[in-house]
């Protein structure tokens, strides 16, 4: 295995006292796997994956264990893990329009892990920049990375980022929300360069999106996220379309439909998810959810098994999705 | 190719006339420390109290000392005390704002609670103390103006460093394994630059106001040395016979000084991305 969290917690501290925004999640990802994690805003998709890097905020306590490539990252030191980070694990951000500082030429920023990392010549590093923009099919390489961010388009800047996270070759790649700025369109063609890099490569992907449909396409499995708890997990098809969890089925359901008569209204969940305050001892998503008994209130629920690593947290996992 | 928009020559009136005013005092600095019309320090007591004339083009003062090459002089005094002055302001004060952006927690709230503190003394009131505890002079009246400098630009330092490592680009950088001096130098301090430069200038005007009300009170440049504070200074005593000696120190002070305001004005207006015309 080349990841392994296991166990992962991450509290915050706030003025109000801590709050647990990753509750004891467990997951691992293999070379050259796709894993998908998919739950509204707020769910700790993006902190777990600030976590696997090292990069949560601070007054932030992480705690369980994360194993790469069979070494502990919880507690490792700042100069270790600024080794790993951009070499070994590298991360792609949501906003291409900022995450570019507007002050240095695309090529020199692309080109910064290698001379970090690498301990290649400006020049030498400039050189493979441009090469590496070339790989992630930027028109014009050359003149891209001459240029300032503010002369590229939206998908032109992703590329550039993509460029910069792949330029080690990486054996983790963590992008978190990466289209999510992007119109649909540019959204697939990148989707399909990550896709392809992967396989000529062999990384593993960890994909952070709120979009259904951009995880069922390009991942192999999928953890759905909700109030820091995983709630299902298992392979991407079998999730998607058999899930065992009824919070999975509620994002199932209230998605867009193409052919949906003309003014059907989109599905809703009730309510909101539970502020810190006000989490119960027993399941996030109870009182929210259209099968909550007693049960749900006072005791957390299991992890249901239910073959071919297809796990779903709840009291009434048996009874969700038949019928369907 | 197009140039970048912040590289296209910009900014209005203010900004060239600071540019003009600011050219010209250091011009005459400059040209003081090789020519002056007459030695700024030769005594011509026959002469004493002239009137403007072709020899002497500002007259002279009560000891009969050119006043044109006086205020000539006396420019090199300001320029001195604002370089040196704001200079210990930008030193000490990035450093201390960086340490205190980058640290966080109990290092942070130190650094701002130490610059509070300074901060809520009078910046005058501090100078005076501090001229009259280590005695008066010009070096002393630098350090003076400069520690008061410090938590301008820590503070100013500090809210804009924040405003940059909140973005993604700074994220970035440290999931590309940079460390927080790299950053600081590569994507903090570029970005922050034009705030500093703006405050800088200000702060150097504010300098040259505090280095003549130092001198005028007899706590800043010492005989033989001239300023334009002590200039006015020695204006007053003859202020009845010939109020014009008080006149030229004034209004070189106040060129001086609205030129940087212009001048600082003009540059936030041109480096700001906020004002940026969108072309």
């Amino acid at each position: 295995m080349l990841l392994e969290v296991a166990e992962l917690a991450v509290d915050l501290m706030t003025p109000g006292g801590s709050r647990r925004v990753v509750d004891r999640t467990s997951f691992s990802l293999d070379e050259g796997e796709s894993l998908g994690v998919v739950g509204e805003s707020g769910s700790g998709k993006t902190m777990t994956a600030l976590a696997l890097m090292g990069l949560t905020p601070e007054g932030a306590r992480v705690s369980g264990s994360i194993l790469f490539e069979g070494r502990e990252l919880i507690g490792l030191s700042e100069e270790a893990m600024q080794q790993l980070r951009g070499d070994r694990i590298a991360m792609i951000f949501q906003e291409p329009m900022t995450a570019l500082n507007p002050l240095h030429k695309v090529g020199a920023q692309v080109a910064e892990p290698l001379v970090l990392h690498r301990g290649l010549t400006e020049r030498d590093a400039r050189g493979r920049a441009v090469d590496l923009l070339e790989r992630v099919r930027l028109a014009e390489p050359e003149r891209a990375a001459r240029s300032y961010p503010f002369a590229l388009s939206g998908g032109e800047r992703q590329r550039a980022m993509i460029a910069m996270a792949i330029g080690c070759s990486p054996r983790l790649i963590i992008a978190d929300e990466p289209t999510t700025a992007l119109d649909v369109t540019v959204q697939a063609r990148i989707l399909a360069l990550i896709d392809g890099l992967r396989s000529e490569s062999k990384m593993a992907i960890l994909l952070v999106s709120h979009d259904l449909a951009v995880i069922a396409g390009h991942c192999d499995r999928v953890i759905v996220m909700y109030a820091g708890v995983i709630m299902e997990s298992g392979p991407v098809q079998v999730v998607l379309h058999q899930p065992r969890n009824p919070y999975t089925l509620a994002l199932l359901e209230a998605r867009a439909r193409p052919g949906a008569p003309r003014r059907a209204r989109l599905k809703t969940i009730p309510g909101a998810p539970p502020a810190a305050h006000e989490r119960s001892v027993g399941c996030p998503f109870a009182g929210r959810c259209a099968l909550t008994v007693d049960r749900c209130w006072t005791t957390p629920p299991p992890e249901v098994g239910f073959g071919a690593n297809h796990v779903s947290r709840c009291h009434r996992a048996g009874e969700v999705g038949f019928g369907r | 190719m197009t140039l970048p928009v912040r590289f296209r020559p910009r900014g209005g009136l203010s900004l060239w006339l600071g540019a003009v005013l600011v050219a010209a005092l250091v011009a005459a600095a400059a040209v003081s420390l090789v020519w002056t019309p007459y030695p700024p320090t030769a005594i011509d007591i026959p002469h004493r109290l002239a009137a403007p004339s072709a020899a002497h083009w500002f007259g002279t003062d009560n000891l009969g000392r050119d006043v044109a090459s006086e205020i000539l002089a006396g420019s090199r005094i300001s320029i001195l005390v604002g370089v040196v002055a704001v200079g210990i302001g930008l030193g000490f004060g990035i450093v201390l704002g960086l340490i205190a952006a980058f640290s966080k927690g109990l290092v942070e709230d130190g650094i701002m609670k130490l610059s509070d503190f300074v901060f809520a003394f009078p910046a005058l009131l501090s100078a005076i103390m501090l001229t009259s505890t280590f005695g008066p002079g010009v070096v002393n009246a630098i350090v003076a103006i400069g520690v008061y400098n410090v938590p301008i630009i820590a503070k100013l330092t500090r809210a804009t460093a924040n405003g940059v490592l909140s973005r993604e680009y700074a994220l970035a950088a440290r999931a590309a394994g940079r460390g927080p001096i790299a950053i600081a130098v590569d994507h903090v301090l570029p970005n922050i630059a034009p705030a500093l430069i703006v405050q800088a200038t200000i702060q150097f005007a504010i300098a040259i106001l505090a280095e003549a009300a130092l001198s005028y009170l007899g706590l800043g440049a010492q005989p033989p040395q001239t300023s334009w504070g002590k200039l006015l200074a020695d204006a007053q005593n003859v202020l009845y016979n010939a109020p014009r000696l008080a006149l030229y120190p004034g209004v070189a002070i106040a060129l001086s000084v609205l030129g940087l305001n212009l001048l600082g004005d003009g540059l936030r207006d041109a480096l700001d991305p906020k004002l940026k015309a969108r072309s």
